[in-house]
């Protein structure tokens, strides 16, 4: 498969480089041909077609587009695809399996996260990388970590409770 | 947005990246962090022919402290690393101040202090910490490595003095002849956005006396502003509540704030007398205690 900005999943145009990469995304190896100027954000809606990565502003501020690169939060807007070649990622489809959602989605279920639900990948994502790093955090350290994405809906007090929410399940489920 | 086409390489030593360099003779660019230059050439503000992307060569994602006392940041050292970092509390009290406040958690896990130096952004922390703090960086060229100043590494908004055929290996914070502390401060409407104004301290003391001082401000002028000059008064001398008046009022002067949506020139400057004024009375406090 090939992905490009101006033909998508069409052969490159005379002239057109593209490079092969094989990125990890969910736990599936991926090879597709790109551009080296196709940022990954846009590799994932539009060339894999996995629209749960939102691509809010464009500019690295919202973090709408946050996904987690080699376990750490990244703003896929901010990176080329081709950096991605040999890396593993997760999206926000990776997080529910087949029949049951991930806590942190629970969460955001439970304690009412979200009104739009425009922000609420990039939340689930970055919330996701602090979890994995520290299961009992306060309500201080819930705010600190999540302070790249942007909600213009909820005011975030919902937001946190939902992820202390999930910790708090999750430490219930490791124990 | 979307990029202009580029050429993209990702070489797997620094000797490959610049012959790279070298042989697009100004058209290609280093790409280490990404969280800069992506989003200008996005707004295409730049448009490189070639991306060198040197993400991929091992060994340069270090920070460490030598036996003498030298500060070694690696140009693959990420934001992060430096944050909640005990290494850089105990030995560069300036870089772990400003560490938290870079941009935002998500963008320090990717971005770097080393590509964030080079891009020389009027508002960039780490170039005025640099600045501060006296260091310097490591060039590497065809022609092997030199070392630059950061007076004579940043001399404009986003212009420092890399060859086109030179990558910044390292930042080096030279050992210090005394116990080295200081502090950092910004002003920011909300985590991400440009500063209103950010100051830098970086004080060397013999017991409560102090024997070298560096200044330098962000956000507040069309460049990083160098303003050790006004830190002299200090040097020699206990800080005193006469000392910060005149030093903070020197170094508010060497402030060259426009007035914007973020405040008037009045008011940066005013900020950053009060943020002079603050870290010095910190430092005296802690400093009386140690000695």
């Amino acid at each position: 498969m090939t992905s490009l900005y101006d033909e998508v999943q069409a052969a490159p145009a005379p002239g057109v480089v593209t490079r092969r990469v094989t990125i990890k995304v969910n736990g599936d190896d991926r090879t597709v041909d790109v551009e080296p100027r196709l940022l990954l954000a846009h590799l994932l809606r539009q060339g894999l077609k996995m629209t749960g990565t939102h691509s809010g502003c464009d500019s690295s501020n919202c973090g709408a587009c946050v996904i987690l690169f080699d376990g750490r939060p990244i703003k896929s807007c901010t990176m080329l695809a081709v950096q991605a070649d040999g890396h593993s990622l997760e999206t926000v489809e990776g997080l529910a399996s087949a029949s049951e959602l991930h806590p942190i989605q629970e969460g955001f279920k439970e304690e009412h996260g979200l009104h739009c639900g425009f922000c609420t990948p990039g939340m689930m994502l970055a919330a996701k990388a602090l979890l994995d790093k520290n299961n009992d955090p306060t309500e201080d350290e819930i705010r600190w970590a999540l302070s790249g994405n942007l909600c213009r809906c909820t005011g975030y007090q919902n937001i946190v409770k939902s992820v202390l929410w999930a910790a708090k399940k999750m430490r219930a489920e490791s124990n | 947005m979307y990029p202009s086409r580029f050429g993209y390489e990702s070489p797997k030593t620094i000797e490959e990246a610049i012959a790279i360099l070298d042989s697009y003779a100004g058209e290609a660019k280093v790409l280490s962090g990404g969280q800069s230059l992506i989003p200008m050439i996005k707004l295409r503000f730049s448009a490189p022919e070639m991306l060198v992307d040197i993400n991929g060569i091992a060994g340069l994602d270090y920070h460490r402290v030598d036996p003498d006392g030298s500060i070694h940041i690696g140009a693959l050292c990420r934001h992060e690393e430096l944050e909640n970092c005990a290494l850089m509390e105990k030995h560069a009290p300036t870089i772990a101040a400003a560490a938290p406040l870079v941009s935002d958690p998500i963008v320090r896990t990717r971005g770097t202090f080393v590509g964030s130096v080079c891009h020389a952004d009027p508002q960039g922390d780490w170039a005025a910490t640099m600045t501060a703090m006296g260091g310097h960086i490591v060039a590497q060229g065809p022609k092997g490595t030199r070392n630059i100043s950061m007076k004579d590494f940043v001399i404009g908004p986003f212009q420092n003095t890399l060859a086109f055929n030179e990558i910044a290996i390292e930042a080096v914070i030279p050992a210090p002849k005394g116990v080295r502390v200081g502090n950092y401060l910004k002003l920011e409407r909300r985590v991400g956005d440009f500063a209103t104004a950010s100051v830098a301290v970086s004080l060397e003391m013999k017991g409560d006396t102090v024997i070298s001082a560096g200044i330098a401000l962000a956000s507040v002028g069309g460049r990083t502003i160098d303003a050790s000059a006004a830190g002299q008064a200090l040097v020699g001398k206990k800080i005193t509540q006469e000392l910060i008046a005149e030093v903070s009022a020197a170094v508010a002067a060497t402030a060259e704030p426009r007035t914007d949506h973020r405040g008037s020139s009045d008011y940066k400057r005013q900020i950053v007398k009060t943020f002079v004024s603050r870290i010095l009375n910190g430092l005296a406090t802690t400093s009386q205690k140690a000695a």
